[in-house]
């Protein structure tokens, strides 16, 4: 009876949520939506006897890459709320029509299907020994290489997002602000002492005034 | 009423249309990518009860690979995001026609 009741809840709220995320036109409030729906998941996980899954869940996903998705929108500001424009018609109507086809579709091969009780598992399916029995046992090839697309990823998010040196003028301190050398900086503030008349700090090395150096 | 394995597979088929709808009709990037984090979810759901009703680790095994791969998914995305914001070009996937001629 409580798991009933679990479960009705859990996935109201996930589908309630879910609704917010793509119905909801700010998109932090859409970043805080997916993290109740996250949420709502990782409980019926829970109900599904997944309790290392569910751990991950919300570790990983509520917590690493939404804090991500949170710094893009909040570094965006503005600019990432939705462009407003008219969205052509048919748009919305074949996104419907996908939508419920696919729920149908399952529909009725869930309704076909004659589905028992399910097998009776032990108390430990699905412990964190047994799901890592399995990584490193039968299913080590595929954790390597989610470690290697994991590394590439994180690679190519870095050079996406990193700042191009933009075309500069000559002598311009380049993207990453190496520090000038400081003999430079008294040499230009020699030139512009002539007109400016201000006064010049020398840092650099000593110099002579007739050149000697 | 008995919640068995076809409950759970109705929930994540419900939460992958409503994703779908959400791909197929904004236009923002970031809300794309959080849609399609719903429907990694959805599949998710019905992997994991699925390892549920057989009895075997394998769907449970998969659902966390398809972690790390979504994790992948934002990290990139949201990369390619913020490339797009440093070149001041219009976030709208509608935009973005470079490729077409």
């Amino acid at each position: 009876m409580t798991y009933d009741v679990v479960f009705v809840v859990a996935s109201a709220l996930a589908i309630l949520s879910a609704l917010g995320v793509v119905l909801s036109a700010n998109p932090f409030h859409s970043a805080l939506s997916l993290i109740g729906n996250l949420v709502s998941l990782a409980a019926m996980y829970l109900l599904l006897q997944s309790d290392f899954v569910a751990a991950a869940q919300v570790i990983v996903y509520a917590g690493a890459v939404m804090i991500m998705f949170l710094f893009v929108i909040a570094y965006l500001g503005g600019r990432a709320e939705e462009p407003v424009r008219s969205r052509p018609w048919y748009q919305t109507v074949g996104a419907i029509i996908a939508a419920v086809a696919i729920v149908a579709e399952v529909g009725f091969a869930v309704e076909e299907q004659a589905f028992g009780n399910g097998a009776s598992v032990s108390e430990a399916f699905g412990a964190p020994q047994l799901i890592g029995a399995s990584f490193l046992g039968r299913y080590v090839l595929t954790f390597e290489a989610t470690s290697v697309l994991l590394l590439i990823a994180a690679v190519g998010g870095v050079t996406l997002a990193a700042r191009r040196p933009a075309p500069r003028e000559e002598g311009a301190i380049g993207a990453f602000e190496i520090q000038r050398p400081v003999t430079s900086i008294s040499l230009q503030a020699d030139v512009v002492d002539a007109e400016t008349r201000f006064d010049v700090v020398r840092t650099g090395p000593a110099r002579d005034e007739d050149g000697e150096g | 009423m008995h919640v068995g394995v076809a409950w759970f597979l109705g929930v994540s088929a419900v939460l992958f249309g409503i994703g779908l709808y959400g791909v197929f009709t904004r236009r923002s990037p970031i809300i794309l990518l959080l849609s399609v984090e719903i429907m990694l979810n959805a599949s998710n759901l019905a992997l994991i009860s699925a390892a549920r009703y057989s009895g075997q680790q394998a769907g449970q095994v998969f659902a966390l690979v398809v972690m790390a791969v979504a994790a992948s998914e934002v990290g990139v995305g949201l990369g390619l995001v913020v490339a797009m914001a440093r070149r001041r070009a219009d976030l709208d996937v509608d935009s973005l026609t470079g490729l077409r001629n």
